[in-house]
């Protein structure tokens, strides 16, 4: 049983725990930020990335979702109808009313034993959906549990959002800490009622607090999660060979990083936004990706999320052996990332349905 | 668009779920119930792998109504690794890459959509293989 006091926050379930497949998605098309700047900037002026991920005219949350939760099954090698959840975290669901979990679970052949649902918290709908499958496989409810965060971001058109708002995500399958290729340690979530972002409903585009969304939202939060998180668990940066911060941009994970004790080569493989965007409730999550296809067994990462409104997931992970020997399995985050076609602003403009057509 | 025929269409279309033959092996899609090749039932489900490579191509300049969104855009008579031979979309792909014989991979995406308020249709296309341009690579 448990040798810690669920007062104190730790989230930690009975039965050991883990992550027993994980797949990423990234779509094929590439914005770059100089297109943006051309566009509304005269060229002129910095820019927070290089490039973002933009979907093709077919892809959307549900069809991304649908590849990701494929290769994490691909990693995994189980039965999907042993699956007892497909939960779905993005702020894009195609549908207002109709959930896409539903739609995945059947795609990937978890119907119909399964719980179904989409989960929303702007940037971090993903990573609590991790927590709630830790309880559903930790409680021995549930044998499996399939947690997504997915996104197609959308920024208005000239707002410093559109340089970084992307599309792209990660399905991580949680299981019994045998099967794991990272066990989970523990979690921990931090949440305020703090105002940096929201979008209304009915709204295409977002709206944010400007002064908001540094100190008071983002560091606050990341930092209060994971220092919390190390505390409980008597660990600190040099106990970690990796770490992975949620990513609107390159700076905030790098200054995050910082503050926390962490150096530049901790954090080196999970962060992807200079070269794919904010992923949103995607973010995080396919930064874990990215540091499981590079991890060697026995490396103890930490991973913080971060969603407006606000509040941050953090998780203490260890690789198992098992790692090395299933991620081959399917597609590693950084093909998906080399798979790049540069698109102009007229294009992006089509295919994130931008243009009215009638 | 008729709402309960897509439902019963999406195994089939989502997965590419077919059927095998338990007297012959064959492997059969769409499912048809019975064996083509000895006519007994086959109603035995079968995921298909989803690789195949593409038989032949064309390009639609001038798209059937509801795809009109997507076009232009390329359908191929795929051959599946099973045997049987599928038409569907090609995506992820510049048009001038296409050749046949090229290996592809099933992938599922938005077919078509019933307006800005009906219903969205998912269904399976085809792509070149995202895994082997890393080992090729
Ligand atoms: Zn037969």
């Amino acid at each position: 049983m448990t040798d810690y006091d669920p007062k104190d926050g730790l989230l930690k379930p009975d039965r050991p725990v883990g992550i027993v497949g994980y797949g990423a998605y990234v779509p094929r098309y590439r914005l770059p930020a100089t297109e943006v700047s051309r566009m509304w900037k005269g060229g002129t002026g910095g820019t927070p990335i290089d490039e973002k991920a933009v979907n093709g005219l077919d892809e959307d949350v549900v069809t991304m979702s649908i590849e990701a939760a494929r290769d994490a099954l691909a990693r995994a090698q189980i039965d999907p109808r042993e699956i007892r959840a497909v939960w779905v975290g993005s702020e894009s669901h195609p549908y207002a009313v109709k959930p896409s979990s539903t739609i995945v679970a059947e795609a990937i052949g978890a119907v119909p034993t399964t719980q179904a649902a989409d989960w929303e918290f702007a940037c971090k709908a993903g990573t609590e959906a991790m927590q709630a499958a830790m309880g559903f496989v930790g409680s021995g409810m549930a044998k499996y549990a399939l947690s997504i965060g997915m996104d197609t971001a959308q920024g208005r058109p000239g707002d410093a959002l559109e340089y970084t708002a992307a599309a792209g995500g990660a399905a991580i399958l949680i299981g019994p800490g045998a099967e794991s290729v990272a066990l989970i340690n523990g979690s921990f979530s931090f949440v305020t009622d703090t105002p940096d972002f929201w979008r209304r409903e009915h709204a295409n585009y977002p709206s944010h607090g400007d002064r908001f969304t540094g100190e008071p939202a983002y560091f606050k939060h990341v930092t209060g999660a994971a220092e919390r998180l190390m505390e409980l668990l008597g660990t600190t940066a040099a106990d970690y060979r990796w770490a992975v911060f949620h990513q609107p941009n390159v700076k905030f994970p790098e200054r995050a990083a910082k503050l926390l004790g962490f150096s530049k080569e901790q954090i080196a493989p999970g962060l992807l936004s200079g070269r794919i965007g904010n992923t949103y409730s995607g973010s995080t999550m396919i930064g874990l990706t990215a540091i499981l296809d590079v991890a060697e067994p026995g490396d103890r990462i930490l991973m913080v999320s971060y969603g407006s409104g606000a509040g941050s997931d953090a998780f203490d992970l260890v690789t198992t052996e098992r790692l090395a020997e299933v991620r081959h399995l399917a597609p590693s985050t950084e093909t998906y990332i080399a798979r790049r076609t540069p698109i102009d602003y007229a294009t992006y403009s089509r295919y994130r349905e931008k243009l009215k057509l009638n | 668009m008729e709402v309960s025929r897509h439902w019963r269409l999406n195994q089939q279309r989502y997965a590419l779920v077919g059927e095998v033959c338990p007297n012959c092996g064959v492997k059969l899609f769409p499912p048809r119930d019975v064996c083509l090749e000895c006519e007994a039932p086959a109603k035995e489900l079968y995921t298909f792998t989803g690789l195949g490579e593409v038989f032949s191509y064309t390009t639609i300049y001038d798209p059937p109504a509801g795809f009109e969104h997507n076009a232009p855009y390329m359908v191929a008579l795929i051959k599946l690794e099973e045997g049987p031979m599928v038409t569907a979309q090609l995506t992820d792909v510049d048009f001038t890459d296409v050749q046949i014989g090229m290996p592809v991979e099933m992938v599922t995406r938005k077919l078509r959509t019933d307006g800005a308020e009906g219903m969205i249709v998912y269904g399976y296309k085809f792509r070149p293989l995202v895994g082997e341009e890393v080992t090729s690579g």
